[in-house]
């Protein structure tokens, strides 16, 4: 191992290290959207009432929407944190790597995305009265792809969206249009186990395709966000 | 400058009369559509505007992004050379012409697309150096937004009596015109709402995102059975050759119409930075001389 990729990589775990602190004792980002998320949960129960075969159609689409919004609550705080103290500032003049930061706040997006996602499907189970007919475990990998594909590009564009006006506003605004492909893989690949009708691998290898790209796209591109002057 | 503006615009409405007038009257009626097809002169010529003029957005943003360094630059240079070889080799293959049967397109067609690439990035670099290539990128988004919901509106309209829906869900074409539309809207919202020095560098990255994120929607889509009717030109199917006439003759009254409003925005964006500019100079040059004058205070008090 070379002396930039060791930098790289402790670099990234130090921050990393830093971020996850910081959410164990504040926990501002998991309490804020696990509670958005049962919000969603209650109200879209509320509003469809369905039945269990009704319910295996839709809650792919559910669950999906739920975690978006609930990841975009996190993802929105991500580089928010930074700013105060100029903190960002200083990682902008340091010699340290910029795609360590980007990798740091994309690895701690996404844990915490997947602890959220761990304690709300059971939620899901028992709201709408779930049970799996398909190969219950491609679950995992649609999950963590999926989940990486959001956060990935949401990291990003939080990234993208702090030079603008009305930041909070705006990360929704350019995430969604881009995420539409992996929304798709998501929601019909999660419909597809559920109801157990047609295989979901494709949705897998358009997950993966989707991650591949556009964790490439955003590491080459990072540091020219993030220097942008 | 202005006078081949006058010259190109008298030209233009010349050629959207004479190109309106054969759309809707000299041509042939469609058997099983009728009146109906008309909407398809204008429909399609607008597809194609749209698409080539996303296209330059897209190569304008990525030489923005390349010319932001000089090692970037050469990467980004050798890998357009690169994709423009291995698309021309890759069309004469016998793989892949088999593949390009059940499309109907010949390969020399698809070489030809390929090579537009270079070609393309080479010229827009070569007559659109620096700040130019944002403005040509927000030009091209901007009026390629405009053609692109003229398709999004004559869609629906033709599709509803044709098809009996509005929109098909799931459709390939449609769904991934729609989020090149999105894409494209949420650019110039981006644009909107940033306006410090980084939007530039900021819209170039959000440009190069959309272009890599389509392939994807077409290829998440491309299984589902599609509705749209396939294309007619080089797609296999056939197409009465006046009807094909009075198409090619609307396209380019639409390419003409569309290089006439790019023209004029590019010039509003010229001029909007060069008072932009212009006004920032003179406010530096106030604060330097009023700065002079209240230093003058203080070296007093000092002395």
């Amino acid at each position: 191992m070379n002396e930039a990729s060791s930098s790289l990589l402790s670099v990234t775990f130090a921050t990393l290290k830093k971020d996850i602190r910081l959410e164990w004792r504040s926990k501002d980002a998991l309490n804020s959207m696990l509670f958005f998320s049962l919000l969603v949960v209650v109200i879209f129960s509320f509003s469809f009432d369905p039945l269990a075969e009704e319910s295996r159609l839709i809650v792919g689409g559910l669950v999906w929407v739920a975690f978006l919004f609930a990841a975009v609550v996190a993802l929105n705080q991500t580089w928010a944190r930074e700013l105060r103290n100029q903190v960002l500032d200083a990682y902008r003049v340091s010699p340290a790597p910029a795609n360590a930061l980007f990798l740091a706040k994309v690895l701690g997006n996404f844990i915490f995305v997947i602890v959220l996602e761990a304690l709300m499907t059971p939620l899901f189970v028992i709201f709408y009265n779930l049970h799996v007919l398909g190969p219950a475990w491609q679950l995992i990998p649609l999950a963590l792809l999926g989940t990486w594909a959001l956060v990935v590009n949401g990291t990003f564009f939080a990234a993208m969206s702090l030079r603008t006006r009305n930041r909070e506003l705006m990360l929704p605004l350019l995430l969604f249009p881009i995420s539409i492909p992996a929304v798709l893989g998501m929601v019909a690949g999660t419909t597809a186990v559920l109801t157990g009708d047609n295989p979901a691998h494709f949705y897998i290898v358009l997950l993966l395709t989707y991650d591949v790209v556009f964790t490439t796209a955003c590491l080459g591109l990072f540091e020219t966000i993030l220097h942008a002057e | 400058m202005k006078r081949g503006f006058i010259i190109l615009s008298v030209i233009t409405a010349c050629l959207l009369a004479y190109a309106g007038y054969q759309a809707l009257v000299v041509a042939p009626t469609e058997r099983t559509m009728g009146d109906v097809q008309r909407i398809f002169y204008y429909h399609v010529p607008s597809a194609w505007t749209a698409f080539l003029l996303f296209f330059i957005n897209f190569v304008a943003s990525v030489q923005f992004l390349a010319s932001a360094k000089p090692s970037r630059q050469a990467v980004a240079k050798w890998i357009v050379i690169a994709i423009a070889i291995i698309g021309v080799i890759a069309a004469f293959l016998p793989a892949v012409q088999e593949q390009l049967k059940s499309t109907g397109m010949r390969p020399s067609a698809l070489a030809t697309t390929v090579l537009m690439l270079p070609v393309f990035y080479f010229l827009i670099g070569k007559w659109f150096p620096g700040q130019r290539l944002d403005m040509l990128a927000v030009t091209a988004a901007e009026v390629g937004v405009v053609f692109c919901t003229v398709v999004l509106v004559t869609g629906p309209i033709w599709a509803r009596p044709v098809w009996g829906i509005w929109w098909a869900t799931g459709d390939i074409r449609l769904t991934s015109t729609l989020v090149l539309w999105l894409i494209y809207v949420s650019y110039l919202v981006l644009r909107r709402f940033s306006n410090s020095a980084q939007t530039q560098m900021l819209a170039a990255a959000l440009a190069v995102f959309g272009a890599l994120d389509v392939p994807l929607v077409y290829f998440s889509i491309w299984f589902f059975r599609t509705q749209h009717p396939q294309p007619v030109i080089g797609g296999g199917g056939s197409i009465d050759p006046r009807m094909l006439h009075i198409l090619l003759i609307n396209w380019v009254s639409f390419l003409c119409f569309a290089f006439l409003v790019c023209w004029a925005r590019f010039r509003l964006e010229l001029l909007r930075r060069q008072v932009e500019d212009e006004y920032a100079m003179e406010s530096l040059g106030e604060a330097a001389s009023t700065g002079a004058r209240a230093s003058l205070p203080l070296k007093r008090n000092a002395s």
